[in-house]
């Protein structure tokens, strides 16, 4: 373990290589450039690749390739990039693709405030993208968490052969924090399933159990396809039976992996708490310190943002009368909780964006006064 | 009774075929010059090829037509893709089959830049002077005038020469033949898989399409060929022609030929360079 004093950014360049990125493909934008400028300092001496791509659809591309000949890949962004690689990110979940893509969320639509905070671009990473398709979206709250939790990314993509978004925002992402570095004994890595020999590459009778993936060049004659295939990869662009068994498959390997990907926590003791909070981000940091000495109050923070346990945040809520939401947009998280609550529960968002400044704790303490 | 078999056969996967494309196109031209090169290099078996192609129906002949690892990516990304696999494993010959669409409109930046890195690629580019797959519409390379469902009244823009555009970048090679010159295209494809095996080296094969572009002039796919014998010339004869012969003929030859090092030389001399 090393003791370090880094940014939101500079820690996920130093997870993603403790994880074994061994390749990154990005194009500058704010506020997630320290994470390529790490980058492309950190593989070549790690021995791995860096290039700066012409583009983020370039760059979500060339990851894409590096992962099918044998790579961990990553790409790191903000909005305005993460809307271009959208088509790529389809392609990956549709080809199985392990791939880990960093949002670092700024203030949009558009160019917005390239400077400035947001938690906008939630709904993006989930439905952003054309046709039924699911995936993993992660969100830290610290630095440290952002260490701990691109590792963890990383070992999700590989076992579940799935793109996984990491999602973070300028607060995380520029805040400095003392961060505690691993040594590579301590990491528990996972590795993509390799290949086996008669195994279909794209097809398996449990869903939940990814087919393996082979690297490139190792005899198999691989065909990769964005295009509707079968479990052996030929195109089937026609037959019903193809496309439902292959997207109803796709659907299930993440859904079905729930246990294994949800990650929360939670704050205050759901039997006894009246009112709650629903967070993720760096805005429950502020929430965390709202509810300091409440003792009524719970405080519920996800880190998995997708796939979302329902069931779990139903339970959870099943006693309190009032829902805070704080996030730094004009609301997205509030459709999930909306979702999850009955009817007579009454759910407030606090929603602030633009100009780099944050939720205070007070304007929390005030919503839950209500 | 000894049964031959056509060489392409071995470097197919048979059990697709036959392929989808429509009676008559061009690119089973292209596929028998590629496999005629590898042949004649001796190269039997294609297990340390990738292919990577885009979208169109040129982005078909590698996937599921060769028997090859492929990867059949996005409309226009077939570039960045190759460039992923490339630098990921060096060890891998990377060859880009695509569309004029694909790799000039939609994929243009990708071309241009993997072209001005040098990148470690092969690309091959079927310039069929339309959208073939989605049924003829313009495209970077439609003559002007020329009539497709986007361009009613004729085509008001002017056609991009994709190969000079490259050729004026610093890829290693840049070709241009067209069907009709099949030895001098068979050559080339072997000069860059056998010869000059690093850096970019670009082919763009002037393939017109059957159904979108030679049956709206009434002509058979042969009888156009023999057209095509005549309308392709060499480009030192075709820059001394007047203008207005210009256009009727389409330059060929190869625009650019060198050995230097490529993206992955340069970029192992930066790694030595770290490790000193
Ligand atoms: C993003 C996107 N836009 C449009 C299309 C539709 N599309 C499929 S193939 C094609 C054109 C292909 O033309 P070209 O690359 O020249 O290939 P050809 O069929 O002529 O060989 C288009 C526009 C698509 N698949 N994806
Ligand atoms: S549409 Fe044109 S390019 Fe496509 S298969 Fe038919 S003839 Fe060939
Ligand atoms: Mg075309």
């Amino acid at each position: 373990m090393k003791r370090m004093f880094l940014s939101g950014n500079e820690a996920v360049a130093y997870g993603a290589i403790d994880a074994g990125c061994r390749f990154y493909a990005g194009y500058p934008i704010t506020p997630s450039s320290e994470i390529m400028h790490m980058m492309a300092k950190l593989l070549p001496e790690a021995g791995g690749v860096f290039i700066q791509a012409e583009d983020e659809l370039a760059a979500i591309n060339m990851i894409i390739g590096a992962s099918w000949a044998g790579l961990k890949s990553m790409a790191a962004t903000s909005g305005p990039g993460f809307s271009l690689m959208q088509e790529g990110i389809g392609y990956a979940v549709m080809t199985e693709t392990p791939l880990v893509i960093v949002d670092v969320m700024r203030a949009g639509p558009a160019t917005g405030q390239a400077t400035k905070a947001a938690q906008g671009d939630l709904m993006q990473t989930r439905w952003g993208r054309h046709g039924d398709q699911y995936l993993v979206v992660l969100a830290p709250e610290s630095p440290q968490e952002a260490y701990d939790l691109i590792i963890e990314a990383f070992n999700i993509s590989e076992s579940l052969r799935t793109p996984v978004v990491f999602l973070m925002d300028e607060f995380i992402g520029h805040g400095r924090e003392v961060v505690f570095r691993k040594e590579p004994g301590e990491i528990k890595l996972v590795e993509r399933r390799r290949s086996s020999d008669h195994e279909p590459l794209f097809g398996s009778d449990d869903p939940r159990i990814p087919p393996p993936m082979p690297r490139l060049g190792e005899g198999y004659y691989v065909l990769v396809t964005g295009s509707t295939h079968n479990e052996y990869g030929y195109r089937d662009v026609h037959s019903f039976e193809t496309h439902y068994k292959l997207v109803r498959r796709l659907k299930e390997k993440i859904w079905g992996n729930i246990d294994k990907v949800f990650k929360y926590e939670v704050i205050g003791d759901p039997g006894r708490a009246e009112k709650a909070i629903v967070c993720f981000g760096s805005t429950c940091r502020s929430a965390k310190e709202a509810v300091m000495g409440l003792d009524n109050v719970l405080l519920i923070r996800l880190i998995t943002l997708w796939p979302l346990n329902y069931d779990l945040l139903r339970e959870l809520l099943s006693n309190v009368r009032l829902v805070v939401v704080p996030e730094l947009s004009l609301g997205q998280l509030i459709y999930d909780v909306q979702q999850v609550i009955d009817s007579g529960i009454k759910v407030v968002g606090v929603n602030k964006v633009g100009g780099g400044v944050p939720i205070y704790p007070s304007e929390i303490k005030k919503a839950l006064e209500v | 009774m000894i049964k031959h078999e056509h060489l392409s056969l071995k470097y197919m996967r048979r059990e697709v075929l036959p392929t989808a494309f429509c009676p008559g196109c061009y690119n089973g031209i292209v596929m028998n010059a590629l496999f005629q090169a590898f042949e004649e290099l001796g190269i039997y078996d294609l297990r340390k090829y990738v292919f990577v192609s885009g979208i169109g129906c040129s982005s078909w002949i590698p996937s599921p037509y060769i028997k090859a690892d492929s990867l059949h990516t996005l409309h226009g990304r077939a570039i960045p893709v190759a460039t992923g696999v490339k630098l990921a494993n060096p060890e891998l010959e990377v060859i880009v089959i695509g569309g004029d669409g694909d790799l000039a409109s939609i994929g243009g930046n990708h071309l241009l830049h993997a072209a001005r890195r040098n990148m470690d690629l092969v690309v091959i580019m079927i310039n069929n002077l339309v959208y073939g797959m989605t049924r003829g519409q313009a495209a970077p390379t439609t003559p002007k005038g020329m009539v497709t469902p986007t361009t009613p009244y004729g085509n008001p823009e002017e056609p991009m020469d994709v190969a000079r555009l490259i050729a004026n970048t610093n890829a290693n090679y840049v070709a241009r033949w067209c069907v009709s010159q099949y030895l001098f295209l068979k050559n080339s494809f072997k000069k860059v898989l056998g010869e000059i095996k690093r850096g970019f080296r670009f082919i763009e094969v002037y393939a017109p399409c059957t159904t979108f572009v030679i049956r709206r002039e009434n002509k058979t796919p042969g009888q156009k060929l023999k057209e095509l014998m005549n309308t392709c010339i060499g480009y030192e004869k075709w820059e001394k022609l007047p203008a207005e012969e210009r256009t009727k003929h389409i330059p060929t030859g190869v625009f650019r030929e060198e050995d230097k090092p490529g993206f992955l030389d340069n970029y192992k001399q930066l790694i030595a360079r770290l490790k000193r």
